[in-house]
């Protein structure tokens, strides 16, 4: 009997029953929303200690970035980089990359978005914007695509190059915007021409909010499909899980890794795209915001899942959002918002311990043998 | 006087600005060779340094003793050290994951605590001045030499010697290279790296307070601009080699001192670019010492960079 049938349907697979499939994803969001709020927990405890009342400060951060149409509007203007940046962290990650440096890429995406609108002047908008976009899209995806060659071809970390790399790409746009690109026209702060209004990217219909905010979350979704539905993203998976195995099986693992990295600066560069266009108006060091840092954060939260990126970049979105207000109401340093980061990252990071430790989300107690 | 020197103001500046800058990166990659020896990586060095150099100068300035600042800043480093090397010992978490956010947390914390810290002046390390013998001020100004840099000199030596000719240093290579055969012979390997990293973790906290009580000599929010990453990049290139290390953090020093010393000597043009030169050395230099094919020579085979 074995010899009739077909190799594959020798060991006939076991019927998987809904409630394990249920019990394992159920691991995958329980444990992560129990890490954020231990980090929460950490937090109180440090704004208590101090004296602060981590009640007001959480009923802030809610009326700052999500209680009024106002604040809504201020986050989700935040959203939009910080999923861009977000991606940049998700895509090489699945691969097994830790690129921490896409703040360069949106630096660099940004300056390049500036200086095409600048030489773009005067033509119009339908033909400007994609060739400012497709610019900013292709600076990015050198500079992280550069690191993922450093790696691939050379063996070169890509965690520490893709750092530096941020470094000297925020160098590089500080001599741009201060040297070869400058208006002279801006003193007190250097920047490149202001883009004509023809060039300024605008609102969502009925939103006030730019449009980075539809191109972010498509892009989630898309990268989605990408790592989840498709067999690059699937070899990728399996690259990120053991590249010895990937290379023997055949697959392609140095394109994988060109791609995704160039993908994923891609991605970066037009946050910095949307930050010059639809924010700032001209390219200066304001670009330089720390959204490719949060992004790390959000990535790692997401467990570099793109549509769980759209959540937390909004949840984290919030928190800057209101951290003015929170600096106001409650006498608290600017940096308070990276405290509750930072403690909210080591619960993260922490609780990748506790997989498979939970006998609640086995599998098997749920139905398979 | 000045004008005799022509064109020499520039190399003697900059010796002497690399005398002066490489400190930190030596005091941060002689801690993170030792950590690295036993085969985990601390990327957080970066937060290290700098809430090292907040806690040092905020100690300096409440008590009066730069001593005090130094030692404040190495207990404190010591903490980072020991959290990351405890949390890096749950089985499944990834050393340089951690090491982001612990850079992230001890920025975090250092600008948090650091922000009264801002105005007040608090008193200088010392410095021995070996420029005695000439009269010429750019020399006697190159020369003047920060104890702490000296200190630095005497732990490479002392910390190459421990590495290689003593028991500690035996354990800490064997846990750094087989964790297997360190069981084997009985010994911990997760509370040996947790060690390292808390002594690695001291190491980078003097370093930055060296960055506030020395030079620059001031505490504020950009006292350090990847300077604890670079060392971490540092010990690559120097083979995880103490002595290495030393000749190394001088050579960073020196990229380091060439955008402030153009500067001084009124070359404006591209200051930007001499700033990123540190960044772009140390790019080259990982990029020329790895490699795709082989282990790098001298790396900790259990050392989650390079297997």
């Amino acid at each position: 009997m074995r010899a009739s049938s077909p190799p594959l349907a020798a060991t006939p697979v076991q019927p998987v029953t809904s409630l394990a499939v249920v019990a394992r994803r159920a691991e995958a969001v329980v444990l992560p929303l129990g890490a954020l709020l231990v980090g929460f927990a950490v937090f109180s405890l440090f704004l208590l200690v101090q004296g602060k009342s981590p009640t007001e400060f959480f009923a802030l951060v809610y009326r700052g970035g999500f209680g009024t149409g106002f604040s809504w509007q201020n986050t989700l203007s935040r959203t939009a980089p910080l999923l861009l940046a977000a991606l940049c962290v998700a895509l090489p990650a699945r691969l097994g990359l830790v690129v921490i440096g896409g703040e360069g890429a949106i630096v660099l995406g940004g300056v390049g978005a500036g200086f095409a609108g600048v030489v773009l002047s005067g033509a119009p908008a339908a033909v400007a914007l994609p060739l400012m976009l497709g610019f900013a899209m292709a600076i990015g995806a050198l500079w992280i695509g550069a690191v993922g060659a450093l790696r691939h071809f050379r063996g070169v970390n890509e965690t520490i190059a893709s750092l530096l790399m941020a470094y000297i790409a925020i160098a590089l746009m500080n001599h741009l915007v201060e040297g070869p690109l400058r208006d002279p026209a801006s003193l007190n702060k250097p920047s490149t021409a202001p883009l004509d209004d023809a060039l300024r990217v605008g609102n969502l219909p009925g939103w006030d909010v730019h449009w980075g905010l539809a191109f972010g979350v498509i892009c989630c979704v898309l990268a989605w499909v990408l790592i989840d539905k498709t067999t690059w993203g699937f070899a990728a998976r399996i690259a990120g899980g053991n590249v010895r195995a990937a290379q023997v099986q055949g697959l392609p693992v140095g394109k994988l890794i060109l791609g995704f990295t160039a993908l994923g600066g891609a991605f970066a560069g037009m946050a910095g795209f949307f930050e010059v266009a639809a924010v700032h108006g001209s390219a200066n060091a304001s670009l330089a915001g720390g959204y490719g840092y949060t992004g790390i954060l959000i990535a790692f939260l997401a467990r570099h899942n793109p549509l769980a990126i759209i959540p937390v970049a909004i949840l984290l979105a919030g928190f800057e959002a209101s951290s003015g207000l929170v600096q106001r109401r409650m006498d608290l340093p600017d940096a308070t918002v990276l405290v509750l980061q930072g403690f909210v990252f080591m619960a993260i990071l922490i609780s990748e311990t506790l997989y498979g430790r939970f006998k609640i989300f086995a599998p098997e107690r749920w139905g398979t043998p | 006087m000045d004008t005799d020197l022509g064109l020499w103001v520039i190399p003697l500046a900059i010796l002497g600005g690399a005398i002066r800058v490489s400190t930190p990166f030596l005091f941060v990659s002689l801690g993170e060779a030792l950590t690295e020896r036993s085969g985990r990586i601390n990327l957080g060095l970066e937060g290290t340094l700098v809430f090292g150099a907040m806690s040092g100068y905020a100690l300096a300035y409440l008590t009066g003793s730069p001593w005090l600042g130094v030692l404040a800043a190495a207990l404190c480093g010591a903490l980072f050290g020991l959290l990351h090397g405890v949390i890096c010992s749950l089985p499944r978490v990834n050393d340089i994951a951690v090491g982001i956010a612990m850079m992230i947390l001890g920025l975090g914390l250092a600008f948090y605590f650091g922000k009264p810290f801002v105005q007040p002046v608090a008193p200088d390390l010392p410095a021995i001045s070996f420029g005695g013998w000439s009269d010429m001020p750019q020399i006697r100004a190159a020369l003047e030499v920060n104890v702490l840099f000296l200190i630095g000199a005497v732990l490479a030596v002392g910390l190459w010697w421990l590495l290689r000719a003593t028991r500690i240093g035996l354990i800490i290579r064997v846990v750094g290279d087989s964790t297997d055969a360190a069981r084997a012979m009985g010994l911990r390997p997760a509370m040996i790296r947790t060690c390292t990293t808390a002594v690695g973790g001291a190491f980078a906290g003097v370093g930055g307070a060296y960055l506030s009580l020395y030079y620059p000599g001031s505490w504020n929010e950009g006292i350090s601009s990847g300077q604890g990453l670079m060392a971490v990049a540092l010990v690559i290139f120097a083979r995880w080699n103490p002595l290495a290390c030393f000749g190394a953090a001088l050579l960073f020093g020196g990229a380091g001192a060439l955008g402030p010393t153009l500067q001084s000597v009124g070359i404006s043009e591209g200051y930007y670019l001499f700033f990123a030169a540190p960044y772009v050395l140390t790019l080259g230099v990982l990029i020329a010492t790895s490699s795709p094919t082989r282990a790098m020579t001298g790396a900790p085979a259990e050392l989650s960079i390079t297997k």
